[in-house]
């Protein structure tokens, strides 16, 4: 084995990706150092408003923002000088102090990292990375220490609950396959991650492949009887469909997966099976509709998966961040896993803390920490002169939860208290720019595309509701829509089929809940307090600060600014689309949005 | 056109009923669309109705039933990209390539898509022109990518949408499904 002075890890793939791992090895190649220093490509290490990040080990090291450019002095100053490129460290945005060290930098400070453990930090594609990182050493355990029973026992007292965002106790779930008659069982890893806003399972999935493959192998083993399992996986991630088949491929030649696994009588199979953009397919059972290659619709689930799923046999449907956490439980022992979180929500969740906050990315955190935790020590709170307003979670099921309630501990049943869901961890943050009324009809507009039309109240529901917050953010609407869309919002939330339905009218029913006076000012006063709603706001020139320069003229793509130069310049409200662009390049803060 | 392709497709899967999606999903990577004879051949080799096969196409949301252009610009509108301005972004593209969302333009150099979610949510607004991802987009920034985009040479022609005659492809060697 060859061993190395230093590895620097690359990240970012979804980043404006510079080829910083050409650059980097063409440097280290010039200077002959390619048997004392190794380039490694990982996957996201979270830090994405930062990125592209560079980790430098042993030392720990993170460089930020890093270009190709930079990759000359990186190897000399630190690879071959061991000094700190102090331009490229972390700048702490209050006291402009610059950390050099990953572990120091507020937004890592404060997570927990187990299940993301080896994202970004060892190479996905390769088995022995994860290997020598702890990997399978939980299923060799299972397989030579534990029975089907005692594993389950262990997921069921660790109190793992399922992590795409209902919360079901995942041991009963696998007890209850276990139990159900069949002529065979099934698995399936849910990667069908189509809430907007989210992409945790996106960097697991391509970040550390092995740990859902060695997850589901444990389940597999548990539940007994299954011969094989699938992960279905959005199409929008040809990534992580292309790290899953090599780690499927490297894992069967090893030994740790297909037949007679580590020498045992115990053989499992994984196929991988790629979704084509339908939001509903992360509904279980029209995934598993879509698996057996017939549209994904929904069913009624008088009889559970459990009993009856996939070709009518008894399946474990499970997220595939609930996979990965299930080697880390054998690990760490079903008890000590059970001390992290609440008392009814157990061990970490990953979350993507995107939107209109600071620090933007994919965390880890333990269940209970508190949103303000998240959003201000982690996030690094608002952007500059803005107020946070609301933080979104559970996608298009989930709800608005307005600023008051930072306080609140992240667990299922809190999240659900308020009206909205822990969903499969999208958090995104709005602020005093993001109107309300406006967000609630995004989500309407976009679940109007993805219902799948099979029930009435959900196809026509949606759409009727859709059309009254229309109304309402064009100016026409009246004081009796809103009892009107609260109606209709119960009884999608009641007589709909599945989830998507069921969950639709949440961010309708949250965002009036905690609201109102929003959607009032929208319907009495015909105004949009945060600026959004087009038909209900003007743009302006303020006198006292335009200058004339004429940046606005010039950039109108209506040509509805005139003036001449130096002078005040003046908009034309007829010729105005509202687009923004002159707000956008106005040097001068001359525009004003009322 | 040629579609010698096709049944090549649904031989990988010895034409089994149950990887119609992904058949699917092969022929509109090889051709960047669903073109209708293909899925004339994909129905008669699967032994299922044409519209079976339809239904399939036009449920699921990456597939295309109509050739696409040279640039295929998404432009993200999940949620993060939404708070962050995605609606401005598809406003700037709309009015630079003169289509509307979902179209092609004439000389079939750009297709427009509004999507929903990329999964590259840290970095909103997210425009993906081909699958590369350009993240952090201001309108400046998308009006500059289009006028790169331009310049580049190359539109390339239509693919004609020829009907094709049934005899014209090769069906022997494909496996039929189990009666």
């Amino acid at each position: 084995m060859v061993e190395y002075r230093a590895d620097v890890l690359v990240g970012c793939e979804h980043g404006e990706h510079p080829d910083l791992v050409g650059a980097l090895k063409a440097e280290i190649e010039r200077r002959n150092l390619g048997a004392e220093i190794n380039v490694v490509e990982t996957g996201c290490r979270g830090f994405c408003a930062m990125g592209p990040i560079l980790l430098i080990e042993p030392e720990g090291i993170i460089y930020c923002a890093v270009k190709a450019a930079d990759i000359p002095e990186v190897v000399e100053e630190t690879l071959v000088k061991g000094r700190v490129v102090e331009r490229l460290a972390y700048q702490e945005p209050v006291t402009h102090q610059r950390i050099c060290h990953y572990e120091d930098i507020p937004f890592y400070h404060k997570q927990m990292r187990l299940v993301l453990r080896n994202c970004g930090m060892v190479d996905p594609r390769s088995i022995e990375e994860y290997i020598a990182s702890g990997g399978y050493s939980a299923l060799e355990k299972v397989l030579t220490t534990m029975t089907p029973d005692e594993v389950i026992q262990a997921i069921t007292v660790s109190g793992l609950r399922g992590r795409g965002g209902a919360g079901f106790p995942t041991g009963r779930k696998w007890s209850s396959t276990k139990h159900a008659h069949g002529e065979c069982r099934y698995i399936v890893a849910n990667g069908d991650e189509g809430d907007p806003g989210a992409f945790m399972d996106r960097s697991m999935m391509e970040g550390d492949p092995y740990a859902i493959l060695e997850g589901m192998t444990i389940g597999a083993y548990a539940i007994e009887n299954v011969r094989e399992g699938y992960i279905y996986v959005r199409d929008e991630y040809p990534l992580a469909v292309e790290n899953l088949r090599l780690a499927i491929e490297r894992a069967t030649e090893m030994g740790l997966l297909g037949d007679h696994i580590l020498g045992s009588d115990f053989s499992f199979h994984i196929k991988i099976v790629r979704g084509a953009g339908a939001f509903v397919c992360g509904e279980s059972s029209a995934l598993m509709q879509s698996l057996e290659g017939s549209v994904g619709e929904p069913r009624p689930k008088h009889v559970h998966a459990t009993e009856s799923g996939l070709w009518g046999q008894p399946t474990a449907l499970n997220n595939v961040e609930t996979w990965a956490n299930v080697p880390l439980i054998i690990n760490m022992g079903a008890g000590e896993y059970a001390k992290i979180g609440t008392t009814n929500s157990k061990g970490t969740k990953a979350f993507c803390l995107v939107g209109k906050v600071r620090h933007t990315g994919l965390i880890e955190v333990p269940m209970g920490m508190t949103l303000r935790e998240i959003v201000y020590d982690i996030g690094g709170g608002p952007q500059e002169g803005r107020e946070i307003k609301a933080i979104q979670t559970g996608g298009p099921s989930g709800g608005c939860i307005p600023s008051h309630l930072l306080d609140l501990p992240v667990d299922y049943e809190s999240l659900a208290e308020v009206g909205s869901m822990m969903g499969s961890g999208g958090m995104i943050v709005m602020d005093d720019t993001n109107c309300m009324v406006d967000v609630a009809r995004y989500f309407l507009d976009f679940l109007k595309d993805e219902s799948c039309g099979k029930c009435t109240p959900c196809r026509e529901g949606i759409k009727r509701m859709l059309d009254i917050l229309t109304k309402i953010v064009t100016g026409n609407g009246e004081m009796s829509d809103l009892d009107k869309l609260e109606r209709i919002a119960r009884t999608v939330q009641r007589a709909s089929l599945c989830a998507l339905g069921k969950t639709s009218p949440n961010p309708v029913l949250s965002t009036l809940r905690y609201y109102r006076d929003e959607y009032e000012a929208h319907i009495l006063q015909k105004r949009c307090p945060a600026g959004v709603c087009r038909d209900l706001i003007t743009y302006n020139i303020l006198e006292a600060k335009c200058t004339g320069c004429g940046r606005c003229l010039r950039n109108c793509p209506r040509k509805a600014i005139t003036g001449e130069r130096r002078k005040l310049h003046v908009i034309d409200q007829a010729l105005c689309i509202k687009c923004g662009i002159c707000k956008e390049n106005c040097v001068f803060d001359a525009i004003e949005v009322s | 056109m040629n579609l010698d392709k096709v049944p090549e497709i649904i031989a990988r899967y010895g034409a089994d009923k149950t990887a119609s999606l992904a058949i699917l999903q092969d022929i509109q990577a090889e051709y960047h669309y669903l073109p209708r004879a293909a899925l004339e051949v994909v129905a008669r080799s699967l032994e299922v109705p044409l519209s079976h096969v339809y239904r399939m196409a036009t449920f699921f949301r990456s597939f295309s039933l109509n050739p696409r252009g040279e640039y295929v610009v998404k432009v993200c509108l999940g949620t993060a990209c939404h708070v962050r301005g995605g609606p401005a972004i598809l406003d700037t593209m709309e009015r630079e390539l003169g289509i509307k969302a979902g179209d092609t333009s004439e000389d079939n150099k750009y297709t427009l898509e509004a999507v929903r979610c990329v999964g590259a949510c840290a970095l909103g607004p997210v425009v993906l022109v081909n699958e590369h991802p350009h993240g952090n987009m201001t309108r400046d920034e998308a009006t500059k990518l289009i006028k790169q985009l331009s310049s580049q040479e190359g539109a390339v022609q239509a693919p004609e949408e020829t009907p094709l005659p049934r005899a014209s492809v090769d069906l022997t060697g494909v496996p039929r499904p189990g009666k």
